[in-house]
């Protein structure tokens, strides 16, 4: 019998620490070879670490929500023959715990194995969880439990004391719990109401994507002023087209939305403005235009925001645009994308389609300069040469860092992207 | 005919409606209340007082005659007597005493007290009549206090305290000591007053339908009664039906189990086969109010199906008990000064002053399993209580019965020598919720029964320590 410690892989791309993010395995777990033990996350990709070889969890080197080091122990096994640990010599805290919202309790590495659950089990709840305090949870027809006097009170009060809170032991309502009741004005509530006081809460540790998208909009938000600016846009005539786009070609191309159509016009307008197709190293206080138009897409995940990269959008047409953007959208929510996939946009297009609004306020993906929002498409009666008339609009919300970008580059912008929708001919023209 | 206009009239001058009578007077409701007997109802005439003075005198009696038959003690003493008719004189001076004390409480209350029957007109308007005058008195909330009387059996109708058959009126006023008394009913009054002569030196039998003695209570509670009955030498026929009386051979008995028919000759025979309520004869059916049975159905507030007509303590039904009743009126006055309240208690404690007494007060561990509540329960012997074993009252326990989960406590019983007194302790701690720890971590004085009180908490803790 031999000890074989797997260490945190080596991702690449100089990535010093990752953060652990679900453990598939419990000590007294039996793995096998490729077996998936846990899901490291970096910057922008989660891992999935397999055991290279056969053997039984002894310990685990971390918490979920941890943040290890590479090279740290990750997973202690027992396998048969010999191990790849000379001595038995206990595991060396080279993680370090990151300060988490709610202190995840750390398993410190044991010989003797707890009580292993038989399936992996999802990234474990905090232990606030557990200590959550018994809220109002009376059995139906159960009476509240409450002294005489509270009662008489109660009365007096005109309170139902079922729809009261109880502080006191086993829930028993006090004098306290009833003057809390009052002052909340809860005293009208029927008798059997549902519009009872909740008193439950639950702590959700802030950890692995979340913790990252926190990080990443507190990061934008810190360093990049932020100006917005809004358009109508008249997408009539886009629409028409785009309809009559799906009508011909949509079997054998594949159907188009409107977002081809924009980050065309985007690639198109930003010719003219290399200073909105740009990555602000603002530590370095350098901005560098870029000729590629690697286009962000903001994509809703089971996990939370991504943004995933179509790359090179200029050198793409409509169908093969579409086709991308779906690609990455997917692979973003299914965790099937490469890190050059992941990173390294220029500017970025948000859309949240028909729930898109009249306005938003969209918030740059840093280091980029400027962000495009879509918002609904809508049809208005709008004036034309006197007459009223139906066309569909859509708002176009926008960001810029203004550090690097004026505001008046950044209306000229917007309107060269309006011109282009309104008149998508121009789209084509080169 | 005289009329008086009143907002309150409260028909029964009981436990029940004399309270409600004198909160009401209190709050400054104008209330008239009309008694055709003595104030006090049958709790102080003819029921606890009485019942508890007479069974206080059996004890004094057999305790003499026990130490004259030689006592442990090495207390001597010689040949006692009873005079009986000086026994019924003490009891009607104290009943005296209490019922004077209840009319003075009144008038200081301000309520006008009309001694006569009354009549129900209406929801609103009853005719008492007052030394042969008829009184109409119209009011705005009327409260029926009726209360209950004994339940009589057709083969044996009552006869007064002279006659053969006694309620258990007639057995607190008692023209002779029998020589043999049967006692028809082995619930707690059967039982009470059954033992009391066997005291006083009556051969008691008694007749009870049911298999066992207070088939109301459970079986582990009702075990040291059984025990002290057929020590004290009180004759049981369990499983018997009685089907009727003749002066020449006494009550004749039917064993349901073994179908045989039996006489058992009497003296004296105490039909003690329970209460009804008294709804009848007073023009109550006018109403027509809504019943539950054989008594007036009553909401969470005591209030009948008619507006503004109430209903409290025995006319309303089980349980038949007079501090249920005065709670209740005094509900009732609250209700009709304009507080907002309602009857709802945790516990309503009872007690049977049967030798060992019995106690309870909440929710056995059976009507708590029954009740689906995953329960703990746990009883602590008087056999390991110093206090009991001074007072030669080692018999009986105290359990505790409690919620599982919370350790809130639901109930409470208890058999034993004085246990009555405990009472209070189990209502206190029901009504206030306590749960096994608070109980158990509250210092009781040593030496005393109430210690007991406190060693059933521990016990359902397990942590008793005297045991």
């Amino acid at each position: 019998m031999g000890i074989y410690v797997i260490r945190v892989p080596d991702i690449g791309e100089g990535i010093a620490e990752v953060e652990l993010v679900t453990w598939n395995v419990q000590p007294g777990d039996s793995v096998t070879e490729d077996q998936h033990l846990a899901d490291v996350m970096t910057d922008k990709a989660t891992v999935e670490v397999p055991s290279p070889v056969h053997g039984k969890v002894i310990s685990l080197g971390g918490a979920v929500g941890q943040v290890m080091a590479v090279g740290a122990e990750l997973v202690r096994l027992e396998v048969e023959g010999e191990g790849n640990l000379k001595e038995n010599s206990a595991p060396t805290p080279t993680s370090k715990a990151q300060a988490a919202p709610v202190s995840v309790a750390v398993p410190a590495p044991v010989a003797t194995p707890v009580a292993p659950p038989a399936s992996a089990p999802a990234p474990k709840a905090a232990p606030a969880r557990a200590a959550r305090p018994a809220a109002v949870a009376r059995k139906e027809g159960e009476r509240p439990l409450a002294a005489p006097s509270v009662r008489r009170r109660a009365l007096d009060l005109g309170i139902d004391l079922r729809l009261v809170h109880g502080s006191g032991p086993a829930a028993r309502i006090e004098h306290h719990d009833l003057d809390a009741f009052a002052a909340g004005g809860g005293q009208a509530a029927a008798v059997g109401s549902q519009y009872v006081e909740r008193h439950g809460e639950e702590a959700i540790p802030v950890i692995g994507l979340r913790r990252k998208i926190a990080q990443k909009m507190q990061d934008a938000k810190r360093r990049i002023p932020h100006f917005s600016y809004v358009e109508e846009v008249d997408v009539t005539e886009l629409e028409a087209l785009r309809q009559q786009l799906n009508k011909i070609h949509g079997a054998t191309r594949g159907k188009l939305t409107l977002l081809p159509f924009l980050a065309r016009a985007m690639v198109l307008a930003l010719r003219d403005f290399p200073q909105i197709n740009a990555r602000f190293d603002d530590d370095a206080g350098v901005v560098t235009r870029h000729e590629g138009v690697h286009l962000g897409i903001a994509a809703q995940t089971d996990g939370g925001l991504m943004v995933p990269v179509l790359r090179h959008a200029e050198s793409l047409d409509l169908w093969a645009c579409a086709a991308g953007i779906a690609r990455v959208a997917e692979g973003a929510k299914s965790g099937k994308l490469g890190r050059d996939e992941l990173s390294g946009s220029t500017i970025t297009l948000t859309s949240l389609g028909a729930l898109g609004g009249i306005v938003s306020t969209p918030v740059i993906n840093h280091p980029e300069v400027a962000i495009v929002g879509v918002n609904r498409m809508v049809e208005r009666p709008m004036l034309r040469n006197g007459q009223v008339v139906a066309r569909q609009l859509m708002n176009l919300s926008s960001s810029f860092d203004h550090r690097v970008v004026d505001g008046m580059d950044a209306a000229q912008f917007i309107q060269a992207i309006r011109q282009l929708l309104e008149t998508p001919a121009l789209l084509f023209v080169e | 005919m005289k009329e008086l206009t009143t907002k309150l009239l409260v028909i029964g001058g009981g436990p029940g409606g004399y309270v409600a009578a004198i909160r009401a007077g209190q709050l400054g409701i104008p209330t008239v209340l009309a008694e055709g007997a003595q104030l006090g109802g049958t709790c102080l005439n003819i029921g606890c007082i009485p019942s508890k003075a007479l069974i206080h005198a059996a004890e004094n009696f057999e305790t003499a005659r026990h130490q004259a038959a030689g006592s442990q003690l090495g207390i001597r003493v010689a040949d006692p007597q009873i005079d009986i008719a000086q026994t019924v004189r003490w009891k009607d001076g104290i009943v005296t005493r209490l019922t004077g004390g209840v009319g003075a409480l009144l008038r200081k209350a301000g309520v006008k007290v009309l001694k006569g029957w009354a009549q129900i007109e209406d929801g609103k308007t009853a005719i008492v009549q007052v030394d042969g005058e008829a009184v109409r008195v119209r009011c705005e909330h009327l409260l029926l206090a009726t209360g209950s009387d004994p339940v009589e059996l057709h083969s044996m109708p009552f006869g007064g305290p002279g006659g053969p058959i006694w309620s258990s009126t007639d057995a607190l006023s008692p023209d002779i000591l029998p020589k043999r008394l049967v006692v028809v009913g082995a619930g707690y009054i059967g039982l009470e007053l059954g033992m009391a002569y066997r005291k006083l030196g009556v051969d008691v039998t008694v007749v009870e339908a049911a298999q066992r003695v207070l088939p109301g209570y459970d079986e582990e509670l009702t075990q040291p009664v059984l025990d002290a009955l057929q020590k004290s030498g009180i004759v049981l026929h369990l499983g018997c039906s009685v089907q009727g009386w003749d002066a020449e051979h006494g009550v004749h008995v039917r064993s349901d189990e073994r179908a045989e028919e039996f006489a058992l000759p009497a003296e004296r025979v105490l039909v003690a086969v329970g209460r009804r309520p008294r709804t009848a004869g007073f023009g109550l059916e006018s109403l027509q109010l809504t019943m539950a049975g054989r008594h007036v159905a009553i909401d969470g507030h005591c209030r009948t199906s008619m507006r503004n007509v109430w209903a409290i303590g025995d006319v309303t039904g089980e349980p038949m008990l007079a501090h249920r009743a005065m709670a209740q009126g005094e509900c009732v006055a609250e209700q009709i000064a304009g507080k907002n309240r309602s009857f709802a208690p945790v516990a309503i404690p009872a007690v049977c002053f049967t030798d060992p007494e019995v106690v309870v007060a909440g929710k056995t561990p059976g009507e708590a399993r029954a009740a689906g509540i995953d329960c703990i329960d746990a009883a602590f012997p008087f056999a390991a209580n110093g206090r009991a074993m001074t007072l030669e009252a080692t018999g009986g326990f105290v359990r505790v019965v409690a919620r599982k989960s919370d350790h809130v406590i639901l109930g409470w019983q208890a058999v034993g020598r004085g246990v009555s007194e405990l009472a209070a302790a189990f209502g206190q701690s029901l009504e206030l919720g306590a749960r096994l720890e608070d109980v158990g971590h509250t210092i009781h004085a040593h030496p005393t029964l109430g210690e007991a009180v406190q060693e059933a908490a521990l016990r359902a803790l397990g942590q008793a320590l005297h045991i």
